[in-house]
């Protein structure tokens, strides 16, 4: 069997007797998930639930004239019929800005339009009734009368002169600006023996949770209070926004998350229609639940991605990379979604391009501009694919025109592993990387030699493979300086209380949450590690702002580093309460005990002196019995927020091993590879399963994966048939790799995982394609996703 | 609704089952919210994602392009079923120990998919795995490990062990 070997133990330095870290420890939900007894919002169903359908708008900018919904009313099961104006009185609209994030504006957003609706799927009308069916059949009775207004739909256009103005308050449709100029550019370009311009496009396109988007709201009006059901990543932001917007306090509502299909940073958003069903169920005093269908989700869950950049790359003879240039412009939609904001994946653009080389000269301008398409946010790995595509792209086609090894011109340019703490021309600053080493493991694992030989073998014969790698780096375990500084309730910290139960078991409480990353393990085997029983005896809760300590949820990469950190910490402050009643149980120096296996040992022997059982029983049942002065306590709760660095950045190197087509266009994925550097490595598996999983995702960016508007700003292809995902047979096995390189920030070292995988595969995969291509002439193809179609128009035969 | 109900008397996991139900319910939905059958998904509502992949007289069918009319008298069986009766569990044991899901949500279609390859017996080739299984959408893994779990219980219901 397979399984062992692909998880080796990878023992870490942090070693206790019978330490779980770094032991690829199997998830404690898995079971329930597998005999298909997790409860996912969709699931949830309670006393008088009623169900709504959005009737949602079929022009992508349009004024609302009128809406009759006279015989909707009537119809069977149907319990209201209620438009936007109504629900503006429930709930108030929000301006998705950050003030870091200088001049960036948007539009206030309501809850259902009110009087215009500004893209294809905006919600404009809300039918509840008893059954779904029933909101849906009586959706088709209301009379919505549209004056369709001009769209604007094309980005290249949308600062132009003549170009209407989607939101007058505003004067025109920037949303956001950014320019960068740092070094000498114009003088390094001019001292470099070769310039190499590309224009790189990234396809629109968005997450496909298998789980859409779903929420359960119940105001009871007994209680005055709100209880949400939603499958989101970040529960506790959530109970803020949903008591902003209604004008309740935070403890007026309780935001709870089971299960969660699938999230990717699909579900870290503030949807309109989620809002709405809040507000419905606050309206109508009584639960209302929203599952989203896949048409919905298609033209309503956020979209991602969709940018052009024009980039120029200096080289000299030698391989020095003597400069870089940008100009990012990307159309987010008539709305920069609340409350992390459209102008994110843009500024983490300009971070990123570059950010794996010493190369000090570096320009770059973006622009965030409004259109009348859905909106764009962050998705995983956000803006990451985008830097990297442009940076590697460049780097390749510079290699090429110079004619160079790519794994050589990477080797004179990536920043020495020796030369930390370290910054790039961006500005971002590095506690540790280890690019070198991940390309040289990289180079042994695949065998790129043997792979080369081979590739050149079979050219001969007229088959085209091609080889493609990327370095990355990926923002991980974010500081307040992500979004706190910016203004919004986005919580960086984490917090952790454990509890010793009565019979010696642990009960951790995490603000982190689970959407199926292996968050419930990562926690579990700290608190089991540092504490000192085995991992049966933990059980953790998580996704209910009741319960859990405030936290920010899972996101960025920060579930294991920080999370994971305080869970770490909290087990150490109870193992020190205990301890400190063992030692007065046992006449001890409670320095001289140790907590193993769930029992209280002599540290320096091992011998057993008290189990956790009993220990428990005296703190709880007779306290009495304990000396004079003695109170157990026997709950700890700890947080964690990274301080010295404002990201913890990892790294690594992927690589892409393809056969095109020269016939067909079709590409065949033949194997990739991933080498990353996430510091500590709390669980390989699970680790290897973000990388493996992510790659896929990029894969599917780079060859499969938009969504198609038409000039009116219509969605083509808003369906699972239509819309194309990696499905198993296209998809190559995966080998992952790792350098551990921890952040001294924590006590764990751990940094994320998440990111590494999308991040490098759209283009490895691009620089693949390039390389299959290169000798038969082919133009560099470097507008994802690179369907058949472009491929036979690269080579001409189209 | 109710002139386009029907009586339909069917099995479900073992159990006889008598309803009434609307002509347009797809089995999914009947599933669901009238058995309470949570286990079986519903993730595209147009045949295209297999998150709602159940058995009908053996078969393994789409329960969002089927309705539930159309399974009177039929024989269904769901991931509760499929659970309870020990026919996956070697299958969902290889499933958790390769950490071949995560969100679980598309897991009770990928095993009930998987074992109708695997019922066929034999070992299947990786390729062969990866085609059959190509009818299921999973978007965390990138199926790599779902591939692994699938062939590691092959081997092992072949008495090929580790």
């Amino acid at each position: 069997m397979k399984i062992a070997e692909d998880s080796p133990p990878v023992l870490s330095a942090l070693d206790r007797p019978n330490s779980y870290i770094g032991r690829s420890v199997p998830r404690p939900n898995l079971h329930r998930l597998t005999q298909g007894r997790g409860q996912y919002v969709s699931d949830v169903t309670l006393p008088r639930v009623a169900h709504v359908a959005y009737l949602r708008s079929p022009h992508a900018h349009a004024k609302i004239v009128s809406i009759d919904a006279a015989a909707a009313k009537k119809a069977t099961g149907v319990i209201a019929v209620v438009t936007g104006a109504e629900l503006a009185k429930v709930m108030t609209p929000w301006v998705g800005v950050l003030t870091h994030l200088k001049g960036l504006k948007s539009a206030p957003q309501p809850p259902i339009a009110v009087d215009r609706a500004c893209w294809q799927g905006e919600a404009v009308c809300a039918v509840v009734a008893r059954t779904r069916a029933q909101a849906e059949d009586a959706a088709e009775l209301v009379e919505v009368n549209y004056q369709p207004l001009p769209a604007v739909t094309n980005a290249e256009m949308a600062l132009g002169a003549k170009t209407p103005v989607i939101h007058a308050s505003l004067g025109d449709n920037l949303c956001f600006e950014r320019k960068l100029d740092v070094g000498k550019v114009d003088g390094a370009f001019a001292a470099s023996d070769a310039i190499i311009e590309a224009t790189f496009v990234t396809g629109r396109h968005t997450g496909v949770t298998t789980e859409p988007r779903a929420i359960v709201a119940d105001w009871n009006e007994g209680e005055q209070r709100l209880t949400v059901y939603q499958g989101t990543q970040a529960p506790h932001m959530m109970q803020n926004l949903f008591a902003k917007h209604l004008g309740l306090a935070e403890h007026q509502v309780r935001v709870i998350t089971k299960d969660v299909g699938g999230s990717f940073g699909i579900k870290v958003h503030t949807y309109a229609d989620e809002m709405a069903t809040v507000a419905l169920s606050k309206l109508l005093k009584r639960p209302v639940k929203f599952v989203a269908d896949r048409i919905e989700s298609f033209v309503t869950d956020i979209h991602a991605r969709d940018h052009r950049i024009k980039a120029k790359i200096g080289v000299k003879n030698d391989g020095t990379i003597t400069a870089f240039e940008i100009d990012d412009l990307t159309g987010i939609g008539p709305y920069s979604v609340y409350p992390r904001t459209s102008g994110i994946e843009a500024n983490q653009v300009v971070n990123l391009v570059g950010g794996p080389y010493t190369c000090a000269n570096y320009r770059a301008a973006a622009r965030v501009v409004f259109t009348n398409k859905n909106v764009m946010c962050q998705y995983r790995a956000v803006g990451h694919p985008i830097a990297v595509a442009v940076t590697e792209g460049l780097v390749e086609l510079a290699a090429a025109k110079i004619g160079m090894d790519p794994l050589e011109i990477r080797r004179r340019n990536l920043i020495a592993d020796d030369a930390y703490p370290a910054q790039s021309a961006a500005g971002l600053k590095f506690e540790r990387l280890s690019h070198h080493e991940s390309l040289a493991h990289l180079d042994a694992m695949m065998n790129y030699a043997g792979l080369r030989a081979e590739q050149k073998k079979l050219h001969e014969k007229g088959i085209y493979r091609g080889i493609g790698f990327a370095s990355f780096i990926e923002v991980t375990n974010p500081s307040a300086a992500f979004y706190g500084v910016g203004g919004a309730k986005i919580s960086s910290q984490d917090g952790a209380t454990i509890k010793l139960d009565a019979q010696g078991a642990l009960i951790v409480a995490t603000g982190v949450s689970e959407q199926g990353q292996g968050a419930e393990a990562v926690i579990a085997q700290c608190a089991a590690t540092v504490f000192g029983v085995p991992i049966e005896r933990v059980r953790v809760i998580m996704g209910d702002t009741d319960v859990t300590p405030y936290g920010g949820g899972t996101w960025a990469s920060r579930a294991a580093g920080i999370g994971g950190e305080a869970a770490w910490q909290a087990g150490k402050a109870l193992r020190g309460n205990v301890l400190s009643v063992a030692g007065a149980m046992l006449q001890a120096k409670p320095e001289t005990l140790d907590i193993r296996n769930g029992v209280v040992v002599d540290a320096a022997t091992g011998t057993e002196r008290l189990p956790l059982e009993e220990l428990a029983r005296v703190a709880y049942f007779r306290p009495d019995t304990l000396p004079a002065g003695i109170q157990a306590e026997l709950v700890a709760t700890r947080h964690y927020v990274p301080r010295a660095w404002p990201f913890a950045f990892t790294n690594g190197v992927q690589a892409s091993y393809l056969e095109v087509d020269a016939d067909t266009g079709f590409v065949k994925l033949l194997k990739h590879w991933c080498i990353e550097d996430c510091g500590t490595i709390i669980n390989p598996q699970l680790v290897d399963e973000q990388i493996r999983g992510g790659v896929v995702q990029g894969i599917g960016a780079a060859l499969y994966e938009q969504c198609l508007y038409d000039e009116r700003g219509q969605m083509l292809n808003g369906n699972m048939a239509d819309y194309l995902v990696p499905m198993a047979v296209e998809m190559p096995d995966i080998e992952c790799g790792h350098v551990v390189s921890p952040t001294a920030d924590s006590e764990l070292g751990a940094k994320g995982a998440g990111e590494a995988g999308t991040a490098g595969a759209p283009a490895s995969v691009m620089n693949a394609i390039n390389d299959a291509l290169r000798p038969l002439g082919a133009a560099p193809l470097t507008d994802m996703p690179f369907t058949p179609d472009k491929i036979l128009r690269a080579l001409g035969k189209v | 609704m109710s002139e386009l109900a029907l009586d339909i008397s069917l099995t479900v996991n073992g159990e006889a089952v008598a309803e009434r139900v609307e002509a347009r319910k797809t089995l999914v939905d009947f599933l669901r919210e009238d058995l309470g059958l949570t286990g079986s998904h519903v993730g595209c509502e147009h045949g295209v994602c297999g998150a709602c992949t159940v058995r009908v007289n053996g078969a393994i069918v789409r329960a969002c392009l089927m309705l539930a009319v159309q399974c009177d008298g039929a024989t269904v069986e769901t991931i509760e079923g499929l659970s309870d009766s020990g026919e996956v569990a070697d299958l969902q044991a290889a499933f958790e120990q390769r950490n071949a899901l995560q969100c679980g949500y598309c897991t009770p279609g990928m095993l009930t998919a998987a074992q109708d390859l695997l019922k066929k017996g034999g070992v299947p080739s990786r390729d062969a795995i990866r085609e059959h299984m190509s009818g299921n959408y999973c978007r965390c893994t990138g199926y790599h490990a779902i591939i692994d779990a699938v062939e590691a219980v092959a081997r092992q219901r072949a008495g090929e062990g580790k």
